[in-house]
This record gives C-alpha cells, structure tokens and sequence, in this order.
C-alpha cells in the first residue's frame, strides 16, 4: 500500500443554471479514483458553492497513482430524478509522484463537459503521500522525470545518455463497442477519454519501468502519439531518450542559451544516479507488459528476475541508437551524415486479432482483456521501420540517430507508419554505446564534416574541403532534423522553405489500396525532395534544418508535406545558381521564355540573398585546392518504403547522371513547377520564419512571446477529381498554405520586428475533398539593432517587462520585495515550493494595495493577513489568474526555467449537436481551442507553474456533419510546466507570478 | 477551393481595438472589412482581402465568445477561457459600455421597459446608430440599472468597482440621475438639447442638490436630492410675494446692468415675470411631478422669453448674475444660503441650457 491520495473540494464558482425554475443550481462532488468514489454534501442554490469538504484519502498502489487519473465530477442534485452531471475534472497526479516535481496541486479547474464544453469552475487540492516502496518486485516507477523538452532541460546536467526507450499499448476503443450504440454520446466520450488516459499512465509506467532498468533516472524527449485505428484499436505509443540527469544548483544555471554545462567527467564510468533507489529488476518482455487486467496488479503474473548488476546497456538500447533530441550540449554531436527516413504502408486487419472474430458479437467480450497479443504486432512493424533506419544510419557511416520521431498517417484501414532521423556520429562521452573512440572536442565546424569513407561514398556527393577549418571535407548540402547546433556558424539569417505535394490515387480497397499507395510513395518523396533543393538554392541556401516530411493519407489522394528551416552554414560550400533550359532550343518565342523565367530566378535570388542577409565572404577556389567543378544534386535523404508484404525497395533520390541545378521545361508540368518555385509569398518585412527552435542569426530576442494555434479546412471544389485538376489544385493548395502564413503575419504585426518559431505544420486529409491544415508555433519578438551580431556573451538587453503588457500593474511591485530572499544558491527544492508561496502571498498582498488605492474602494476589500496561509486565499473567489504563457520552444527568451514541475499531456473530446448555434465549425472549433488553453493553463497553474514550454498539439482530429447539425473533435496535447524566472531576477518574478488581479471584494457584477 | 473553416486562437487572446469598435457599432462582417481596407491597414501590413476578412471573422467570433463575460464585469477578471491583459480587459469593458450621445439622448428620461425595447429601431432610425448598437447600449442600461435598483445603502459606495468607474468616469451617472427623477426630456421644446447638456446639469444637481453634496463627500453621494433642502426652497416664495422686496430687488437689478447692454428695455419690462417664473420652479420642486419637468419649466418660463427678447448668451450671463448677486443687498430677504444653493446650479444650467 505505497501511497496515500487526499483530495478536499474546495469551492466552485460560475456554475450554469441547473434548476431553470429557481435559476440556481444544487451543486456536490464526487470525487473518483480507482474504484472508489467519495461524495460531498450538496451545497444548496448556489451558483457559487463552498463546499470545503473533509479531506478524502484514497489508499493505494503506486502503480495505480501512475495509471489513474483522478477524476472529479460536478453534479446538480436532484430530488425526483436522476442527478444531473455538470462536468468533470480529470486531474493528472504524475507530477506529485516525483519527489522534485510539485508537491500539491490546488486551484481552480475549469469543469469541462464534452458535450456544452467549459461550464464554470472548482477549486481542488490534492496531495500525495508515497511511503518508502523497498518491494524490489514492484511494477511501478515513480520518480522518473519525463519531459517533453527535446533537449537537455534547462536546470539540469546530463551525467548520462543512456539511449532509445519506446513502448505502445493498445486496446480497443470505446467508440467502436456495441455498447457505443445504446449510450450517449457523453458517456461514450467521457469513456475514451477516460481510457486513454489510463493508457497513457500505464505507457508511462511502463517506459519509466525501461529507464529504472538502464540505469537512467529521466526521459527526455518523450513524444506520445494516439493511432485512433478505428474498428482495429487504439494505439498508444511513445518514445524517448533515457537519461540520468543530475540537478544543477540555482546558483549556477546557465542562461538560456547554454543548454547544459559540461560534465566533468569523461573517461571514467559516468555516475549512476543516487537520487532515486532504482529498482533493480528487469523488465519482462513486451508482451507481458503488455495491458494486465487492472484487477491481477497484486498478484504479479510474471515475477522478474532479481538483476543485480549497475547500469549495464540493455539490449534496447544496443539495438537502437536513437535519440529523440533535437538540440545537444556542445560537443555532443561529431558529425552528421544526413536525413535518414523509412515508411511503410500497413493494412489495418483484423486477422492480427485472432482473439477476435470477425462479427461483432465477438466484441461483447471483455475488451480489456482480449487484444493481449495486438501489441505485438505493432511492435514488429516498428521494429521493421527502426531496423530500416539503423540500416540507413550505417550506409552513412554513422551510429546514431539523432532528432529521431515516429508518426503515422491513417485512412480508414490503411495506415502509413514513418519514421526519419538524422544519422550522427556523437560524442562517446556522454553514451555507453560508443565506448570504442575518443576524440578531443571538435572545432565548432565538426558536425558539418562527412562521416562516412570518402572512397566508398554511400551516395553521389560532392565534396570540398570544409570552408572553416580547411581539413576535412563537408558535403555541399545538408539535410538534418534535428536544430541548428549551437557552435554552428551561419551567414546571415534562416527562413522557413516549404515543400507541397498533392497526388490523386484511385479509391480502392485493402491491399490493393496499399500497393497503390506503396507505389505512389518513392515519387512523393523524390518531388518533396527536388522541390526543397530548388527552394533551398533559390535562397542561396546550403543546409536544412528541422526537416520535417509529413505524408498524409486520404480516400482518394496523397498530400505531402516537408518543412525545414534553411541556413546558409559558413563551413559548407556557397550554392550554384539555378539554370533554366529549354528542351527545344530552335523555339525563339520558347527562348525567350525561357530567358525571362532565368531572370526572374535571378533577381529572386539576389533579392532573398539581401533579404536574409547573405554576404559569405568571398573565397577563390584555389585556395581550398580542390576546385569545385560543376555542382551535381545529390541526396542526404536515404529512404525507402516496404508494404505490408515486406517489399523493400530502395530509390536513389540523386537523379542520376542528370545536373540538377538545371531546370528543364520540356512540358506544362515544369512550367507549373517553377511557377509554385518563384510565387511563394514573400515575407513581409519585420517578419521571419523558421521551424527550428530559434530562427539562425538572429540572437537578441526579447520577451514578447505569443503562442497560436490556427486550424483550417480547404474544401476541394472539384467533384470530379480528373488529372487536369490536379494542377488546378495543387496551385491552389500550395497558394492557400502560403496564405495561412500571411494570416499569421497580419495578425502578429503589432509584434514587428518578430519571428515565427517551431512553425509545425500538421496536413490532413479527414474527408474525401477536405484538406485540414493545424498549424501551431510562437511569435517571439527580437530586438533588431541587435539581430545582426551574435552577441559576445548572452546577457541580451532585459527591456521589456516580462510578460508581454500583462503585468501592467504589478510591475512596479517587483522591486521591494527582490531583497527578501537572496543568496539563492542553495536553494533546496523540496522548501522552495514554500518559499515561493509566501513569496507570491507578497505580492498578491501588494497587488491588492495597489489596486486598492486606485480605484478607492475602501470597504470591501478582502483582508489579506500576512498570516494568511497561500492555500485558502488560493481558493477565494476573486483570486487573481495566473498568467500562464505556452510556447512550443523549450525555453522561455528572458527568462530562466528554475523548476520542472511534470509532464502535461491531455486528451479531450468536444461533441456537438447544436453546431449551426454554436457558429458553424469555426465558431466550434474556435471555443474548443480556447477551451484546451484554459485548461492546460489551469492545470499548470494548479501545479504552482507559469509557464508550458515544448508545448505542442499532437492530435486535433475534427469530423463534421453539417446536415446533421452535428461536429466532434479530438485534440491531444503535451508540455512541460514549469516554474520560470526573468533571466535577470535572482528570485521568482513578481510581475508574473500574478497578474489579472483585480478587487478581491466579492462582487458579481451584474449577473 | 473554399475555406470550409478558419480559426487562430492565440494563449494571449489576440483584439484589434479597431476591429472591436467596428464589432460594438453593430458593423456586419462584411461592412466591417470594408471599413477597414478604406483605413488602409492592409498597404500597412501586405495583405489582401482575404486575410483581412479571415481576421475580421476571428475577432468577431472572439467578441462573441466574451460577450457573455462582458455582461458581468467581475467574471472577466477571474474567467480561465480567455487569458487577456488587465489593461485590455479594462478596455473591453469601458468601450462595451460606451454609449452614443445620439442614443442616450433618446433614451435619457424614458420609462426603461419592454415598450422601449420596441421603439429601439426608431431610435436606430432616427440617431443613425445600428440596431445591434442600439440593442447593446440599452441592455447595458437596463444591465447596470438592474445591479444598482437592488443595492441598498449609497448608490455610488455599493455598485461593483467596475460599474463605479463606468459611473465616475462617463454618462452611467447623469443616465442614472435621470432615469431616477424621470427628468422629461423629451418634449419638443427640449429637442435642441444634446445629452452633453443634460449630462452637465445633472452633475450640477448631483454635486450641489443632492444629500452628498452638503458633506462634500463624493464617495457617500447619492443621487437622492436633499428633501430639507427642497422644503426650505418654498420660503424663497418671499421674493415674490412680497411687492417691496420684488420692486427693490427690480430696481436693484437694472441700476447694474443700465447702460451695459442693448437688452436693458427687455430685461426692465420682463424682470417681473423672469423672476416669478424662477422662484415658482424652486418653490414647486418638493413635487416629484414637478421635479420631472424642471428642465421643461426652465424652458418655458425662463430660457424661451429671453430667446423671443433676442437675449445673447452675455446678455443672459449678465442678467443672471446680477439677479443672483444683488438678492443679497436685500436686508430683509434672510435666505441667502438657500438662495446661493440655488442660484448656482439654475445659473449654470441656464448658460448651458441657452444656444444662441
């Protein structure tokens, strides 16, 4: 019995009406965990119910603390007929099991219901009490860190990279049940949300279970994803790095732009963290962790076996050198080969189900228990793709993966898995994998150099001596997706270059869908590809990072998608131009044609030379002694696609003998191709993009941060979908992506001069002639007397006052009170928490005076006595919202990260079916966004954070039926919460901590 | 290719002033873009009309949304929905409760009740302000009326913070006053007057007639006018009553002004019927009845004889204040605080209420 859960119910306010005759609502709680439910008393017509209820204690097995999720419905008390729900809270405990995570959850929550969305608000507090587990038997792992960060986070050190950790589960989903046809939508939707959920902390325990097993003591770039396969299951999978991390005293915290210090140590055996009693047992094998019914988690069904030797590298992590990160401590990485990438087309089939027949009926079995072996399957399909990567990895001459991810693409029973990658030979330093050479650390142009034998290239390149340190040879272009190392030299600025692809295929179905599909593939890519060179040297380019090559799956067509942020590198070579040729040179009226698209080429490429800034000094061939002869395409992208059926084939995506840089126009097709080339929407000025962490060259960012997401869907006009169409169409596509863009542009102009960071783009296909388009990623304002140099040290001017306008009143509180707690450097993080709660009391204290005196109320002001403790004034009525900023980055600009408070991943469904009332889609969709926000920034604030840093929206899965009136949408979300501070600041900000106050005194306004 | 759906939702709810504006004056979506690519934001920015209508469409859905929260001001403050700025959403609300001039004007004095809600569309006709603008402005009315009728104690002390501002600050004030007095305002003869008018002579009541305004103590102000006062109002009959002291004061008056304006016949002859006419609206005002057609009785019996005398505003500045300063030379007349308590607020009402 390894803990102790106590939750008490504060308070709720904004409540709706429930009772249409008295327009009050009869308000109480129940309070679900596990199987055991507790209830408050009803708190009688109140649309703002102080139920103060006892303290409810839940006794249980961390394994299920890790699992469940605590679940708090809100309900309205009905005499004569049944209860009427008014929403629920499900309230993730992961961050309280974590010893240096938070140590209480408490505030206000909005009440959600999937059907009417956010209807007012509760105020919890919950708390954990883990006893010391010494059952070195157990199931559980508590205390692993998991962040969602794909680099080192921010306060600690990594001792070690122990390597690759992934797991997936899989069950059936609820929707697709026969019991789905006789409940209501709520019921059916409060069950899929409730499962995955619990799918997600098993997925979790269990990942944690691998980490404890290799010696680790945190992941970090964990990236979990949903595969809603329909009538097949429900996928859950995720991977990540297992590290052992070790926490750097505040004191010495680098700033934002140093990622981790170096450890001193090198050659000797890295130390194997002491924090956490790791349980030494091994895993059991895939398939026996695979879903136990939660009713035999005492008995253990496969007792391990006792393991009893230190952090020996488990076979996971031999087989799979893959890293999830995308930024790395100086140092870490030693070359870089290039983008290695594999897909394959899989048919969803029922026939890896053998528990299950192929009616129905079959499925009024218990579902918790039946699909025991699917795992396995999928996990052979990912095993195929990783070994394929590895495979990849190696013809380039490399032993790691880094900036590795997994995704996949579904249509109806076809499903497209990938997975791409960027082959890396690291640093030994910091991995017991590559233990066998030692090297001094490298020149700050050593990942640029090739790894691979220069004899026995795995490819066409060429190669030229590297343009910075002149020894060894760099390739002339290079794809990578992982960031920009920080070492790097760049000339001039970044910018975001997008390739687009749409491909008609024919409806079909099963496996002649996939064949089709399968054979459609190669050419998506290779086009992708030619369209990203070309974009690449038009902006006299010469590497990319962040590729990002998406390939959706719909009925009846193939979208592809590839982003990357474009860097001219100062080690690589300077681009060619590109060359327009005509393919019958007599034509005069052709030639001249041709003359006028060469120059307009031209002029673009001496215009976007001078728009990004793109001045590398001039160097004469002969110098390098290798002259460059005429430049020849090749590819860094190694992939290759297999079908269900195992078929490999491998496409050299070098376009053979053929010069690249010349551009033929031989047909209407090239025409159209280098029409798409020259008419992407330029940036406005003041504007940039990338889909990098941070834009390359620009250095001095200031802490105007807005976080976006935008959503949109382009209805296919076509009924008939013929090949002429498709040009039609694809123009359109590509003009109506850039124009998303352009929105997001005249939108954020009051941020100007600003960068578009981590632009993700995620395509769709959710219908026959629908094309979704989510969109998520911040503005971040920089400083632009600055942006030109790469300031000596990184202390960038702190002039602006940290969140954005929202501390309008509460700055001028940030000064007094600086001097109260100083000599931070011992800091020890389990008091901090309280520290820090007297610390905001403080302010809010201060805040109040302030408000007070301009505004002359001199009544009703609530009395915050000092003695006040932080709990109960959390939970007054009037008390003020936590500013909460969101940013898909892993850092805050002008800020410093001071505490990791846990991993946010949430899962929501919204249900509609009243959709014309609610504003058509977008006005639906729009509230369901908001909703989400609110609710992270809840819960983040519950957790005492102020900000989510790697946030990103993995999933928003929108079906609509106008005729019906009907709509639901599923939105998956992740980050890390986290306590940051002004980068200037010794001590948590004032500014930040609460702004949004506003009279305490208990008024209502006009309601 | 069409956009079936477009939505932007930033962690900072994203409001152009500009857009909210248009979006308050009851502008359609449509109209609204119009107005903007006439204020050229988009040569500014690069943008086509596109953009700017998929903008204007994310504002408006963004105003909606809030609409709700803006109904109780309080709720704005501490909503989890919409993460604004303290300094925006002190904004959202100021300008959600703006009113027309043009508007208020009409709605100053009326009985608020469903009858009104149905002349809302005249008024839109006649003020040239939207429907939708109308149906805002007067639900706001009602909104803050409804908070302020159930409040016990001080008005000005007991209303929510938010609202207190809206009623220091701008019109909420003098609306009160008025729909509290049911002040007529709306006769023909009053026609010429704008809401500013009205809106500067209910301050003068508020800040010189009503019970605060002895203790000279804004914050306990009431908009209830001081009944003692309005008792001691009637012995100021006296000036009238009594034939001596009307000829004395008469005489008085026209030594100072003879010889300083070309209206000296006019005010000698009309000096009789002017100062009944005064004195009967002090003495009559313990009426609730008559309290309501102050304005229109200080129209008829004073303001639209001079105008027929082609007074000029000096002429009538000039008159008044003698016909103030000289009651005080009368040695038998014993009310000179009442008088002066008086005098002030119908002088300054009078040069306001008088347009050349």
């Amino acid at each position: 019995m390894p803990g102790k859960l106590k939750v008490k119910i504060v308070a709720g306010r904004h409540l709706p009406v429930m009772d249409r005759a008295s327009d009050l609502t009869d308000a109480f709680v129940e309070v679900k965990f596990g199987n055991t439910t507790f209830k408050t008393d009803v708190f009688p017509k109140s649309l703002n119910p102080q139920w103060n209820s006892e303290w409810f204690k839940f006794e249980v097995d961390d394994e299920d603390l890790q699992d469940e999720p605590l679940q708090v419905t809100v309900l309205d008390h009905d005499t004569y007929s049944a209860n009427d729900a008014i929403g629920k809270v499900y309230i993730d405990i992961d961050p309280l099991l974590c010893s240096e995570a938070a140590s209480v959850i408490s505030g206000w929550f909005p009440i959600y219901d999937t059907i009417h969305g956010i209807r007012g608000e509760i105020n919890v507090l919950v708390k954990v009490e883990l006893f010391n587990d010494l059952n070195r038997f157990r199931q559980s792992s508590c205390g692993v860190k998991f962040f969602c960060t794909t680099s080192i986070p921010r306060c600690y050190r990594a001792a070690m990279v122990h390597g690759f950790v992934e797991e997936l589960v899989v069950n059936e989903d609820p929707e697709y049940q026969w019991i789905d046809r006789i409940r209501s939508p709520r019921a059916s939707n409060e069950a899929r949300q409730r499962l995955i959920s619990l799918m997600s902390g098993e997925l979790q325990r269990k990942i944690g279970l691998k980490v404890l097993e290799m010696g680790g003591n945190a992941v970090v770039g964990y990236l979990q994803c949903f595969d809603l396969e329909g009538e097949s299951g429900l996928v859950v999978r995720a991977i990540g790095t297992a590290c052992t991390l070790d926490k750097l005293s505040s004191g010495s915290a680098p700033n934002t732009n140093t990622h981790i210090a170096l450890p001193t140590t090198s050659s000797s055996p890295p130390p194997f963290s002491p924090s956490k009693p790791c349980s030494r047992q091994s895993s059991s094998s895939d398939t026996d962790l695979s879903l136990t019914p939660k009713t035999g988690k005492n008995t253990w069904p496969h007792p391990p076996l006792p393991f009893s030797s230190l952090p020996s590298p488990s076979p996971h992590c031999g087989e799979f050198p893959f890293f999830t990160l995308t930024s790395f401590p100086p140092g870490f990485l030693l070359h870089v080969g290039g983008v290695v990438s594999a897909r394959s087309v899989k048919l969803l089939d029922r026939i890896h189900n053998p528990a299950l027949g192929n009616t129905r009926s079959y499925k009024l079995l218990d579902w918790n228990s039946v699909t025991a072996d699917e795992p396995e399957t999928r996990d052979a399909w990912w095993e195929e793709i990783r070994q394929e990567i590895k495979s990849h990895a190696k013809a380039l001459g490399c032993h790691g993966v880094v900036g590795y991810s997994e995704s996949t693409s579904i249509c109806e029973e076809v499903c497209i898995l990938s997975a791409s990658g960027t082959a890396a030979i690291l640093n030994p330093r910091w991995c017991v994998l590559f233990a066998r050479f030692e090297e001094p650390s490298p020149p700050s142009c050593g990942f640029c150099h090739i790894p691979y034998d220069e004899l026995n290239m795995p490819f066409p390149a060429q190669l030229t001596y590297c343009y910075h340190c002149r020894r060894q040879k760099v390739p002339d272009v290079l794809f990578t997706t992982i960031n920009l190392p920080q070492e790097a030299a760049v000339t001039g600025k970044g910018c975001l270059i997008q390739a687009r692809l749409c491909r008609l295929k024919k409806k079909a179905q099963g496996e002649v869908n996939a064949t089709a599909i399968s054979n459609l593939l190669p050419f998506m890519e290779y086009e992708l590809h030619t369209q990203l060179m070309n974009k690449l040297k038009l902006r006299s380019m010469n590497a990319l990072f962040g590729l990002h090559i998406q390939i959706s799956v719909g009925e009846n067509m193939l979208l592809g998608l590839a982003s990357a942020t474009g860097v001219y590198l100062t080690a690589l070579p300077a681009p060619g131009g590109i060359q327009i040729a005509g393919k019958t040179p007599g034509d005069l009226s052709n030639e001249h044609h041709i003359l006028t698209i060469q120059k307009r080429i031209n002029d673009t490429i001496a215009k976007n030379k001078e728009l990004y800034q793109i001045n590398p000094p001039e160097l004469t061939e002969e110098v390098v002694g290798s002259p460059i002869p005429e430049p020849r395409q090749r590819s860094r992208l190694f992939r290759s696609h297999s079908e269900s059926s195992d078929e490999l084939s491998e496409l050299d995506l070098s376009h053979g003998k053929k010069d690249a840089f010349v551009l033929e126009i031989d047909d209407t097709d090239a025409v159209e191709d280098i029409h798409s080339l020259l008419t992407d929407a330029p940036t406005p000025t003041g504007f940039y993009s990338c889909n990098t962490e941070i834009m390359p060259g620009i250095y001095s960012w200031t802490s105007g941060v807005q976080m976006f997401t935008s959503v949109r869907v382009f209805r296919l006009s076509n009924a008939n979908l013929t090949n002429q169409g498709l040009n039609k169409i694809f123009t359109d596509l590509c003009e109506n992506l850039g124009c998303v863009l352009k929105d997001f542009y005249f939108k954020l102009r009051s941020m100007i001069p600003c960068c578009l960071c981590q632009l993700n783009f995620a395509v769709a296909v959710p219908e026959e002639e629908l094309i979704q388009v989510a969109v998520t990623a911040v503005a971040m304002t920089f400083d632009k007397d600055q942006a030109q140099e790469k300031p000596a040290d990184n202390e960038t001017e702190e002039q602006l006052q940290f969140p954005m306008e929202l501390c309008a009143d509460a700055s001028s509180a940030n000064t007094q009170p600086s001097s109260k707690i100083s000599g931070t450097a011992s800091v020890d993080y389990g008091s901090f928490a309280d520290r820090c709660s007297t610390w905001l009391e403080l302010l809010r204290l201060k805040a109040h005076t302030i408000r007070r005196g301009s505004v002359k109320t001199s009544r009703r002001t609530q009395s915050l006595g000092r003695s006040r403790s932080l709990r109960s004034n959390r939970s007054f009525r009037g008390s003020p919202v936590t500013v909460v900023k969101m940013t898909p980055l892993s850092f805050l600009p002008g800020t410093r990260i001071i505490k990791y408070l846990g991993i946010i991943n949430m899962f929501f469904i919204r249900e509609t079916t009243s959709l014309r009332e609610e504003g058509g889609v977008s006005g639906f969709l729009h509230t369901f966004i908001a909703e989400v926000f609110a609710m992270v920034r809840a819960h983040v604030a519950a957790l005492g954070g102020n900000a989510v840093v790697s946030y990103s929206m993995k999933e928003c899965m929108l079906m609509e039926n106008p005729n019906k009136n009907q709509a639901q949408c599923l939105i998956n979300v992740s980050g890390d919460a986290v306590i940051c501070v002004r980068e200037t600041d010794q001590e948590p900000n004032p500014s930040m901590a609460n702004i949004g106050q506003t009279c305490a005194s208990g008024t209502d306004g006009a309601t | 290719m069409a956009v079936e759906l477009d939505v932007f939702v930033g962690n900072t709810t994203i409001m152009d002033e500009e857009v909210y504006q248009l979006w308050l004056d009851g502008y359609t979506v449509n109209d609204a873009v119009k107005v903007r690519m006439e204020g050229g934001v988009m040569e500014e920015c690069e943008a086509s009309a596109d953009v700017l209508l998929s903008d204007t469409m994310d504002q408006y859905r963004t105003f909606q949304m809030c609409e709700r929260l803006l109904h109780s001001p309080s709720k704005l403050a501490n909503q989890l929905l919409f993460q604004i700025p303290p300094n925006r959403q002190a904004m959202l609300i100021e300008r959600y409760y703006a009113f027309d001039d043009a508007f208020v004007r009409e709605v100053l004095g009326k009985k608020l009740s469903k009858g009104t809600k149905k002349d809302l569309d005249d008024i839109g006709a006649k003020t040239g302000v939207t429907l939708k603008s109308c149906r805002r402005q007067f639900d706001n009315f009602k909104r803050v009326f409804k908070v302020v009728e159930e409040l016990k104690g001080p008005l000005v002390e007991n209303i929510p913070p938010i609202m207190r501002l809206l009623l220091i600050s701008g019109i909420m004030l003098p609306l009160f006053f008025f729909a509290n007095h049911r002040f007529e305002t709306g006769k023909r003869k009053l026609q010429y007057l704008t809401f500013q008018d009205f809106a500067f002579c209910a301050g003068q009541l508020i800040s010189n007639w009503t019970v605060g305004a002895v203790d000279n103590m804004v914050e306990d102000m009431d908009v209830d006018l001081d009944k003692e006062f309005l008792q001691e109002l009637k012995e100021l009959k006296v000036l009238i009553t009594d034939k001596d002291l009307l000829d004395q004061h008469k005489s008085l008056v026209c030594t100072a002004l003879r010889g300083k304006t070309k209206a000296f016949n006019e005010m000698e002859a009309n000096f009789k019927n002017l100062s009944r006419g005064l004195v009967n609206i002090a003495a009559k005002l313990t009426n609730t009845k008559d309290v309501r057609d102050f304005f229109i009785d200080l129209v008829e019996k004073f303001i639209e004889p001079c105008r027929s005398d082609r007074w000029t505003a000096a002429d009538m500045r000039l008159y008044l204040t003698h016909y103030n300063n000289s009651a005080h030379i009368l040695d038998t007349f014993k009310h000179q605080a009442v008088w002066d308590r008086y005098m002030v607020v119908i002088k300054s009402c009078i040069f306001k209420m008088y347009h050349d």
